[in-house]
């Protein structure tokens, strides 16, 4: 045939072998010269280029389907981490509740079990989270505003009345002072009857985030490795089913970080966490199986999913490759997902709905095990009742109405979307070469870097929506006068000087020399290397504070100032 | 004759709210724009930011507060500031603030509240209309 191999079969011009430059210079550019594209580039959210198409070529000669996919639930889970994914179970739809008064969030939570969510996520107020007790100076103001005030296992008590802990799955969103809410969680479980063992659930317990991040810490870095070690040790030994940690990349993208620097950075943490764990002297697989991880997921749709999928591929060789697991369930990037509260806006607020389903699709194609969605109210207050039940009614919507449930990871095998999980792969393990050098992310984070790169990150973006290169509808474009605005929570002050007035009860109860010397017990154990959580939950028994625990290190442990750069 | 001195700007984060996206962002712009600018760091009380204020001889204090605790934050800053006979520092701020808050804290003293959505520009444009140099 005169055509060559260009016209196979002698099939009509329109269905022969074409390669992508001959497009380019064929119909592609004499289109571009009819109507010129609409903008010179197109980046992601994170301000990634995007090409206008992708093919073949972008996977390059080599790119194995074996090598970088598999098969789900198998190595290295690029699409996704169970056989069956969303076809055996969907994804936990778990909301994060917390304010007020204990009693208050108590009722949340019945309600929320009431409507069909499936886990219990407990959000605490500032105090709480930076281990301080209601009665302290800095507490004025912030008791029970952003989250439950917990003081004293009195507090958690109450938190959990009439909710068995053995057929619940609560997450707990505290870093500092994790260590003694878990026991606090572990005092309650042990008034119930239910054993250690039946517990189940997870502890967010990331102090690495908390320096590059989300700023709520006690210790420096070094001791509170030492107390997470100790609490994996702990919960391999005695809660075989609790999650130890989940490595979160949500509070370094709501920082400003992109998303590329949100899997690195994170992914950095997890391998902190790991050779902290192996340097204790733990064996990996002995405590790897119970990390999980917490991703945002933001805007950007593709750039979303593909870190997800990015993350999971990372995690794996990581583990298999880097710490030598040989436990498969140590090479699973299990991960629970947030829409990002960062993209919600306070200007039309009804618009948040249509975000948070897009960014709630994003999580359940990049394969999440559980989803928080935000409600619409956020930007402007804590979310109302109604807006929290929109929010899980759109998670509803996607795994019960959209189809999309049916089949696992949809998208993989896109061009485009293998691609993008490559490169963010490839930029991301950059990042983390970059930090192995600085002698690994504790180190790093003690010069700086991470939070370096955030705030030029968040520099960044808040130029390019100011001058308008990224849109944000209803804020920089489309605005219009506001008419009106969504009812909202109200913590009022009565939730503080009733607080307060509680915690004087309890500490009036107490058994001063019982408590005092339980305290001074832990004090000793944090001097030696003995494991600090069996003296914690001695303390917590005796009704002591989070402050008093925590305070008590403080002598051995140091507390920690952060060096701010701008 | 006297050429106007730079504005000194102290950017603050009281009370124990870690969000410093913003402050940060804000203490940047206002860098790039020429002011000079002080910031805090995290964990301020209102003690600390009002002492900081005074020995820097600032001519506006600008809080971040994302917590929820602007009623008592703000107002206790501007009573300090009173209390030090500082009180022609200006205050103003932004963050998670409800509408329906605003007025409040306005009465009691705080000259501009932001909420979200609000540009960089917008902040320095009323910056460079609302603040002037404090006599020294």
């Amino acid at each position: 045939m005169s055509d060559g191999n260009a016209r196979r079969g002698g099939g009509p011009p329109t269905t022969r072998s074409r390669t992508r430059a001959e497009w380019e210079r064929g119909t592609l550019e004499r289109a571009l010269r009819r109507a010129p594209e609409r903008g010179a580039e197109f980046t992601t959210v994170s301000s990634l280029e995007i090409d206008r198409l992708y093919t073949a070529e972008d996977l390059g000669p080599d790119w194995d389907s074996a090598d970088r996919l598999g098969f789900p639930g198998e190595y290295p889970y690029t699409r996704g981490i169970h056989p069956t994914m969303y076809r055996g179970r969907l994804w936990t739809m778990r909301q994060f509740a917390g304010f007020g008064s204990a009693e208050d969030t108590n009722r949340r939570f019945k309600y929320l079990l009431e409507h069909g969510q499936t886990g219990l996520s407990v959000a605490f107020d500032l105090p709480t989270l930076m281990g301080r007790d209601s009665d302290d100076a800095l507490a004025r103001g912030e008791v029970g505003k952003e989250g439950v005030a917990v003081d004293t296992l009195a507090d958690m008590e109450t938190l959990f009345e009439g909710i068995p802990l053995d057929r619940v799955s609560t997450s707990m969103t505290i870093n500092a002072p994790a260590a003694v809410i878990f026991c606090m969680y572990l005092a309650v479980a042990e008034k119930q009857g239910v054993p250690f063992e039946k517990l189940t659930g997870t502890l967010q317990n990331d102090i690495l985030k908390e320096y590059i991040a989300q700023k709520e810490w006690i210790y420096p870095p070094r001791p509170s490795m030492r107390i997470i070690t100790d609490l994996m040790s702990f919960c391999a030994r005695s809660v075989p089913k609790w999650n130890t940690i989940s490595i979160s990349g949500y509070h370094i993208r709501e920082a400003g970080s992109t998303a590329v620097q949100e899997l690195a950075f994170t992914i950095a943490d997890g391998i902190g966490y790991v050779r902290a764990g192996i340097d204790a002297g733990l064996d990996v697989d002995a405590f790897a199986p119970r990390l999980s991880f917490f991703w945002n997921s933001h805007n950007d749709f593709f750039e979303e999913i593909c870190k997800m999928r990015a993350a999971r591929r990372m995690w794996a060789r990581i583990m298999r490759e880097r710490f030598g697991a040989k436990d498969p369930r140590s090479w699973t990037c299990r991960f629970h997902t947030q829409t990002a509260g960062f993209s919600l806006t306070a200007q039309q607020p009804y618009n948040n709905v249509v975000r948070v389903a897009i960014q709630a699709l994003a999580a359940v194609l990049g394969g999440t095990q559980s989803l928080h969605t935000n409600s619409l109210d956020e930007t402007l207050a804590l979310p109302s009742e109604e807006a929290v039940t929109i929010a899980l009614r759109t998670q509803q919507i996607i795994a019960e109405e959209s189809g999309v449930a049916n089949t696992i990871d949809p998208l993989g095998g896109s061009y485009f979307v293998e691609a993008l999980t490559d490169r963010m792969e490839r930029e991301a393990m950059d990042y983390i070469e970059r930090i192995d050098r600085q002698g690994g992310i504790v180190a790093s984070i003690e010069t700086g870097f991470p939070q370096k790169e955030i705030a030029d990150a968040a520099y960044r973006y808040q130029r390019q929506v100011d001058d308008g290169a990224k849109t944000v509808v209803g804020v920089n474009r489309y605005g219009m006068a506001e008419r009106s605005r969504p009812e909202t929570l109200k913590v009022g002050p009565e939730v503080e000087e009733a607080q307060l007035r509680r915690l004087e009860e309890i500490k009036a109860r107490r058994d001063a020399s019982r408590l005092e010397a339980s305290l001074a017990a832990m004090r000793r154990g944090a001097e030696g290397d003995e494991n600090l959580l069996p003296l914690m939950l001695d303390a917590v028994r005796e009704y002591a504070t989070v402050q008093e625990i925590s305070q008590a290190l403080v002598p051995v442990f140091g507390t920690y100032q952060e060096v701010s750069v701008i | 004759m006297t050429e106007q001195r730079k504005l000194r700007l102290l950017v603050g984060k009281v009370g124990l709210d870690g969000h410093d996206r913003g402050a940060k962002i804000i203490a940047r712009a206002f860098r790039d724009a020429g002011f000079e600018v002080i910031y805090t760091g995290l964990h301020q009380t209102p003690e600390m930011v009002v002492e900081t204020a005074i020995q820097e001889d600032v001519d506006a204090v600008s809080l971040s507060i994302l917590s929820g605790a602007h009623n008592y934050l703000f107002p206790r800053v501007l009573e300090l500031l009173r209390e030090k006979d500082a009180s022609d520092i200006v205050v103003f701020g932004g963050g998670i603030i409800p509408d329906e808050d605003i007025p409040g804290l306005k009465q009691a003293g705080v000259l501009e509240v932001f909420t979200p959505g609000t540009s960089t520009d917008q902040v320095i444009r009323w910056v460079r209309e609302n603040v002037r140099p404090r006599p020294l």
